[in-house]
């Protein structure tokens, strides 16, 4: 068992600032991760990235945030998820490493849920064939090593996270044959404008677009279907719309994410409430709950700085300080956040892009077919067992979501497959069964 | 500049700089971590431990989200073919 005045969920920014700031006022702060290291996706780490001298090249924001963490004295749990609330005030988080897993009990004083975001996916023919990656997924793979060098690959999806990836993958070295941004110029046109009031978000974008001058950005376009090579089944291309015209975009990979949905897991089965998806929370990153925080991605989807100042309010009242001074600028984030939203609304052509043999749950390999015969999400998993596989819903509760309008209810313990003996055994040093429960 | 190990991927060796994660050393092999219930060939989609699609065996523990799993020098890696 671990106890800690401060439990924070999450090693991405929200959670790093939330630790950082409570740990300096003196609480004993434990930041749970289920990564191998800190910085959440965002500050994703990874395999060393050189550049051309073979200097080792370092995000500084990321570096300052992490020395803060380091001198803070709060203490990191890498490799740990948070897969079970038992009781009051207290988690369940499981290890998993080489050798097998652990289990541990954590008690808290006070709750920081930093829990970040996922990718949203949509189903469209051969979405699942192999070479077809999340469009954050494909980022994260790079950094973990996967080489793209000289690969031609289609960026297509939604939101600003599309320019984000396309500019990495092209520092290393993948040829970007064009981004699809399924918003519409004029949807756009007012975000691009307000970004002007946010200097640090308007130096990003043009550091995207330096990079990507002779990278075509095609607003109002989408992909319908991945073609498979026929002899190698691997993805051969891309076909894209604009609603108007069609054409075949070849690559060797295509990259699709929809924007971001929030990781409410944990929140909702401590009971926080939710408002239209995301966890309420006051001004201090109150939730409904006494004594839990909620900071960044999962109480709005707004980026790194919303995250950054949200975490540090809920640090700084999780240890009886005032965040008072950071307000009006958590409120600025909040207004982007909002933009961000109205920017990237999904269109409904979206809807209609599974054919009736697409499968839409990976995991269960439950067909749109076979999904639009029922009438609800509950309806859907007693019948079909969609959603019941061991990403529980995550990937295919949002789909369903805008495809049939579906609400996911009940989360319940275990929050990720884990061993069966993970509930049978007290805190252990000892190796456990592997099989997923 | 960067040190390189060896994984073992359904028999193959892998060299991988340090550092990278197992799926990226699955996908360099060309293989599949997994066969679906319908038997298709899948690979990593998130990339960040959500989707469980990278699920393989690595060092004979089974299901391992290996998106999550850093590469160590011979490891052994297995999956569904």
């Amino acid at each position: 068992m671990k106890h800690a005045d401060v439990i924070v969920v999450g090693a991405g920014p929200a959670g790093i600032a939330a630790a950082t700031a409570a740990a300096r006022h003196g609480r004993s702060v434990l930041l749970v991760d289920d990564n191998p290291g800190a910085g959440g996706q965002i500050w994703r780490g990874g395999i060393e990235n050189f550049d051309k001298a073979g200097e080792k090249r370092d995000d500084p924001a990321k570096t300052k945030a992490l020395k803060g963490l380091v001198s803070s004295g709060a203490t990191l749990l890498s490799g740990f998820r948070v897969f079970d609330a038992p009781g009051p005030s207290e988690l369940r988080a499981i290890g998993e490493t080489s050798e097998g897993t652990e289990v541990v009990t954590l008690r808290y004083d006070r709750l920081i849920l930093a829990t970040g975001a996922r990718e949203r996916f949509l189903p469209f023919p051969g979405w699942t064939l192999p070479g077809v990656f999340g469009a954050g997924g494909l980022q994260a793979l790079v950094k973990g090593g996967f080489a793209v060098e000289g690969k031609r690959v289609v960026v297509a999806g939604s939101g600003p996270l599309l320019l984000a990836v396309a500019a990495h993958l092209h520092e290393y070295k993948a040829s970007i044959a064009c981004i699809a941004e399924q918003a519409t110029t004029s949807q756009l046109a007012p975000f691009a404008s307000s970004l002007l009031s946010y200097p640090s978000k308007v130096w990003q974008g043009i550091s995207y677009r330096a990079t990507l001058y002779k990278t075509p950005y095609r607003t109002g376009s989408w992909p319908i279907s991945a073609m498979p090579n026929e002899a190698t089944g691997l993805l051969k291309s891309v076909q894209l719309t604009n609603g108007n015209k069609t054409w075949q975009e070849p690559c060797d990979m295509l990259a699709c994410g929809f924007h971001l949905v929030p990781n409410t897991e944990l929140a909702s089965l401590l009971n926080c409430k939710l408002q239209v998806g995301f966890v309420a929370v006051d001004e201090q990153q109150r939730t409904s709950v006494e004594n839990v925080y909620c900071a960044g991605e999962p109480t709005g989807i707004a980026g790194l700085d919303a995250a950054l100042i949200q975490g540090e309010i809920a640090g700084l009242v999780s240890a009886g300080q005032s965040a008072s001074h950071l307000h009006s600028r958590n409120l600025a984030e909040r207004r982007f956040g909002a933009r961000l939203e109205a920017a990237f609304r999904l269109r409904p052509e979206l809807r209609l892009l599974p054919a009736l043999e697409t499968i839409v749950c990976r995991c269960e390999d439950v067909t749109y077919e076979d999904l639009a015969a029922r009438s609800s999400w509950t309806d859907a998993k007693l019948q079909t067992r969609c959603g019941m596989g061991p990403c529980q819903g995550r990937i295919c509760g949002p789909a369903t979501q805008t495809l049939f309008g579906w609400t996911p209810k009940s989360v319940r313990p275990p929050l990720f497959p884990v061993p069966v003996s993970a509930f049978c055994v007290h805190d252990s040093q000892q190796t456990v069964s592997e099989e997923i429960a | 500049m960067p040190e390189s190990i060896t994984v073992l991927v359904n028999g193959m060796p892998v060299q991988m700089q340090a550092g990278s994660i197992v799926s990226a050393a699955l996908l360099k092999a060309g293989e599949p971590c997994r066969l679906s219930v319908t038997a298709e060939p899948r690979t990593a989609l998130c990339g960040m431990g959500i989707c469980f699609e990278c699920r393989a065996t690595v060092n004979g523990v089974r299901h391992r989200r290996t998106c999550q799993m850093i590469c160590c020098d011979g490891m052994v890696v297995e999956s569904d073919r």
